[in-house]
């Protein structure tokens, strides 16, 4: 566990949902983000940290702070690397 | 072929990870709980920047025809894992009662509707492909098809896809 290390740009609650709903909340977010972000997820859902932290090193972003909360997890993740259009 | 173009443009593939970036599924069957499989992975794949792939044949077109996409079920006929002694999967009905309890639970669970993850999928930039010989059998033209669908192809483009250095699955 971590402390909060930023303040989020972005909050998104995932609350609830199971995979894939995490993810695909976390992208829809990161595909209106710009880069230096943070967007802070909120999940319920157990397959979200390791997930997530997959997700930000195959797309190049970075885990800032996974943070237990009292029944459920807040992942920061700062937005670094966004592709240009191709 | 034009929609090979299309990806999603926020994020670039890693080249660095050295691992495969391209996702290509057969979705076969046209039953509720196989429909999910397919359109879970191609939602993720596309999140984590991959080029995904969904061919559609056989019964799998059902996910694809605005006639069925909505009324897509599944029996207990034959499915071992429902909780039910099998034989009684062939009273009347009971298709009807398990594709509710399987709704039901799906909602519960938050999970998005089938046709919801297919939009999902190709706002995503997932591509939909619906198999010729499949839409020949059951009569069907691109009409008959939902929108997210991007063309009819034939195994040759399929393999084509396949072939190159990409996840295959088969559901």
């Amino acid at each position: 566990m971590q402390v909060p290390v930023a303040k989020p740009t972005t909050v998104v609650d995932s609350r609830g949902t199971m995979c894939p709903g995490p993810i695909t909340d976390l992208f829809r977010a990161f595909r209106n983000s710009s880069i230096g972000d943070v967007i802070e997820l909120w999940a319920t859902d157990p397959a979200a940290k390791p997930d997530v932290q997959t997700w930000a090193k195959r797309s190049g972003n970075e885990v800032l702070a996974i943070i237990d909360e009292n029944g459920y997890t807040k992942i920061q993740v700062r937005i670094v690397k966004k592709g240009t259009a191709r | 072929m034009q929609t090979l173009a299309r990806q999603t443009p926020e994020l670039e593939t890693s080249p660095h990870l050295d691992k495969r970036n391209k996702l290509v599924i057969v979705c076969s069957k046209g039953s509720l709980d196989m429909a999910y499989p397919p359109l879970m992975l191609a939602t993720t794949g596309a999140a984590m920047g991959m080029e995904v792939h969904l061919y559609f044949t056989f019964w799998g077109i059902n996910m694809l025809r605005k006639k069925t996409v909505e009324s897509l079920k599944i029996s207990p006929v034959g499915n071992p894992a429902m909780p039910m002694p099998n034989i009684l999967g062939m009273i009347p009905g009971m298709t009807r009662l398990a594709t509710r309890m399987m709704r039901k639970s799906m909602d519960k669970m938050k999970m998005p509707t089938i046709q919801e993850m297919i939009k999902t999928a190709h706002d995503s930039g997932v591509h939909f492909h619906a198999c010729s010989p499949s839409m020949q059998m059951m009569n069907l033209t691109k009409d008959d098809l939902i929108p997210e669908v991007d063309d009819i192809i034939g195994a040759t483009t399929y393999l084509d896809l396949a072939s190159e250095d990409a996840i295959t699955l088969f559901i």
